[in-house]
């Protein structure tokens, strides 16, 4: 009755070096990063990036007659906050459907961090260290604040059957859980509702709590769809920094976003879908430039964006 | 009318051996619905691979009564592997439409001609635990107070019956109370969000199916080892819908919930028939209205009355948290 420990590594190993291990990679990632999408030459669809963390081939996927997804070639910068925009309908939802495994493509290829992906289990895919949040918030209603991010953590012995049965083997690594999830409460400004069932928070706030949720993992990798959807402008502000803070520590950022201003604000680069295809992509002085993204999302009488200054 | 009858009537039926025997099964249920929020409608199927793989090993092979429980305890588990891999990856109906088909397939196998020479088929089997009443350890006599009295045969299946119920609980609150039962409450609450944070579901469902579909197992030991008897016709739907209606109104998704439900299931409905039957041998109630023979019929309705007017008052269950009910989907 034991639980696919296919994570073993992340028990045995114990999280404090599992942590010291991917702030090592965290640090050379920033080192890269910095330099890296300068490097850049091409800034056209499928362009080659110096340290791609995600690479995706070919992937297709129709909904009967409809196109959702065909995107050519994608690399994804690893330490690197890449937008991803486009018009509605546009398949981006479904593209971070497709790359998590909560759904199946028609043909394609990805790889995360070095190992395909394709076909693998969605709950495999996040032990990898790539976690989603989805754009419709699904909450979980009747469990609190405190254990919707408690739930999250990874590699927990006590979420196996014979071991939760003896508290004294989990109580130690639950205190720690519980402390991290404490300030990630904070942070998100959630931690008046600590106890409160999930399901009484207001909207914007079970946005956030999905957002406390997916970084409770510690993934390697967050995809974000539209995570500010609904939230106030103060709070996103302090966020968007927190996103930042993460991408210097290492951590790789994939976000749905229609707000061209947060887009503009922290993007490193900007990758932009129409009609399941990937149109354009670049950094994001380049892209709300580019006459096809504009044609196709953001409209001949789009304003400039003033993000350079945040 | 004499109430002290009805009265003792209904406290032997609320702590009887039949009422520790629903709870076993609705602590299994419970962790299949309420708290992992698997729709298992065949709950009696799980019951009766337990019974009668006592009554069968037992009868038919001339095995040790404990081996019956160990054929009983796997066949279980077989039994829940057969309904959940097929099953628990699809939509939640699915086990819900498979579990009720198995629960009626197997009644039928069990109750045919071809069966017959190892279930017995509608005769069923009986006098199969004489081992279990063997290791007694209470001297004869008559135990109790009042109109609440057990024989030590009574006495005996009683306690083992409530000391598994109480064992089975205590497993539960370990279970639920911990990492483990984190994972298996907010895959009821949204499986998306428990995959997405790298949690098997499957593996989990299946889990929770077999653990619970176990305790309907020992259920149905408990229930045939105290009359002795194992007869395929008591194994019908109703017996789940019953275990359903109990765990709802004692609250699903609490610990003690199906406990409670059990107790006053039982309390309630030999209360009711012991009722009836006064008051149709007192006269109070025409023959031509309500016969003695249809005294079960009718109890089972007022059974299911009162249990409607619990919920409407107590939609929760008597032991659920009402704040849940406050909360809205969005
Ligand atoms: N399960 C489905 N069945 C049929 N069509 C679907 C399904 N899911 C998505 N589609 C279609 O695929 C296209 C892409 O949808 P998707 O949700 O990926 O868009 P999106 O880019 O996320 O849009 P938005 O910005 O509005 O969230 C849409 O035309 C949609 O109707
Ligand atoms: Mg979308």
């Amino acid at each position: 009755m034991s639980v696919e420990s296919e994570d073993a590594r992340r028990d045995t190993v114990g999280e404090a070096e599992v942590a010291q291990e991917r702030a090592v990679a965290a640090a050379a990632a920033a080192a890269t990063r910095t330099s890296s999408l300068m490097d850049v030459t091409t800034t056209g669809p499928g362009s080659a990036k110096p340290d791609p963390i995600l690479v995706a081939d070919e992937v297709r996927r129709s909904f009967g007659g409809l196109r959702a997804v065909d995107v050519g070639h994608l690399e994804v910068q690893r330490g690197a906050i890449t937008s991803l925009i486009g018009p509605n309908g546009a398949g981006k939802t479904t593209f971070f459907n497709l790359l998590t495994g909560f759904d199946h493509a028609n043909s394609g290829r990805w790889t995360f961090a070095g190992s395909p992906l394709a076909g693998m289990p969605a709950y495999r895919v996040a032990r990898r260290g790539l976690v989603r949040t989805f754009q419709l918030t699904k909450s979980l209603m009747r469990l609190t604040v405190m254990e919707n991010l408690k739930l999250a953590a990874a590699g927990q012995l006590g979420e196996r059957f014979f071991v939760s049965l003896v508290p004294p083997l989990w109580r130690a690594q639950e205190a720690k859980i519980e402390e991290r999830a404490e300030e990630l409460l904070e942070r998100f400004r959630l931690d008046r509702m600590r106890d409160d069932f999930a399901g009484t928070l207001s909207g914007g706030q079970r946005k956030l709590l999905e957002m406390a949720r997916a970084l409770m993992v510690r993934p390697a990798m967050v995809m974000l769809d539209e995570p500010m959807a609904g939230v106030n402008p103060a709070l996103t502000e302090s966020l968007l920094g927190h996103i930042v803070d993460l991408r210097d520590r290492g951590m790789t950022v994939l976000f749905v976003e229609h707000d061209m201003d947060v887009v503009m604000g922290i993007s490193d680069w900007v990758v932009c879908m129409a009609q399941g295809r990937i149109i354009a992509e670049g950094p994001p002085a380049e892209i709300c430039q580019d006459p096809a993204v504009i044609d196709a999302y953001l409209g001949a009488h789009h304003d400039e964006p003033g993000g350079e200054s945040r | 009318m004499d109430f002290s009858v009805i009265l003792g009537d209904a406290l032997r039926g609320a702590i009887s051996s039949d009422a520790a025997a629903y709870a076993l099964m609705a602590i299994g249920l419970n962790i299949h619905f309420g708290y992992t929020g698997l729709l298992n409608f065949g709950q009696v199927g799980f019951m009766l691979v337990g019974a009668y793989g006592v009554a069968i090993t037992v009868t038919t092979f001339g095995g040790s009564l404990w081996l019956g429980v160990v054929v009983g305890v796997a066949c279980a588990v077989v039994l829940a592997l057969a309904l959940g891999i097929p099953t628990l990856r699809l939509r939640a109906d699915y086990l819900a439409i498979t579990t009720i088909a198995a629960g009626e397939i197997l009644r039928y196998v069990y109750r045919s001609g071809y069966t017959e020479p190892l279930t017995g088929g509608v005769f069923g089997l009986q006098g199969f635990a004489d081992e279990f009443y063997a290791i007694n350890p209470l001297p004869p006599g008559r135990y109790g107070i009042g109109r609440v009295v057990f024989s030590e045969r009574g006495l005996w299946i009683l306690l083992v019956g409530w000391g598994l119920v109480v064992l089975a609980t205590l497993v539960v609150y370990l279970l639920m109370q911990s990492p483990w039962g984190r994972v298996i409450r907010s895959i009821r609450e949204n499986e998306d969000v428990a995959r997405s944070l790298g949690k098997n579901v499957f593996g989990y469902k299946m889990q929770s199916l077999v653990l619970g579909g176990v305790l309907g197992a020992l259920g149905g030991m408990v229930f045939v080892i105290s009359t002795q008897s194992a007869h395929p016709d008591g194994y019908n739907p109703v017996v789940t819908f019953n275990l359903y209606a109990l765990l709802v109104l004692g609250g699903a998704g609490t610990v003690f919930g199906p406990v409670l439900g059990s107790v006053i299931f039982w309390f309630l409905s030999v209360f009711l028939d012991s009722f009836l039957r006064q008051a149709i041998e007192l006269g109070f109630v025409p023959a031509t209205i309500l016969a003695p023979a249809e005294v079960g019929a009718v109890r089972f309705a007022l059974v299911g009355l009162g249990l409607m007017l619990l919920m409407a008052y107590r939609p929760a269950g008597i032991l659920g948290d009402r704040r849940e009910l406050a909360l809205d989907v969005r």
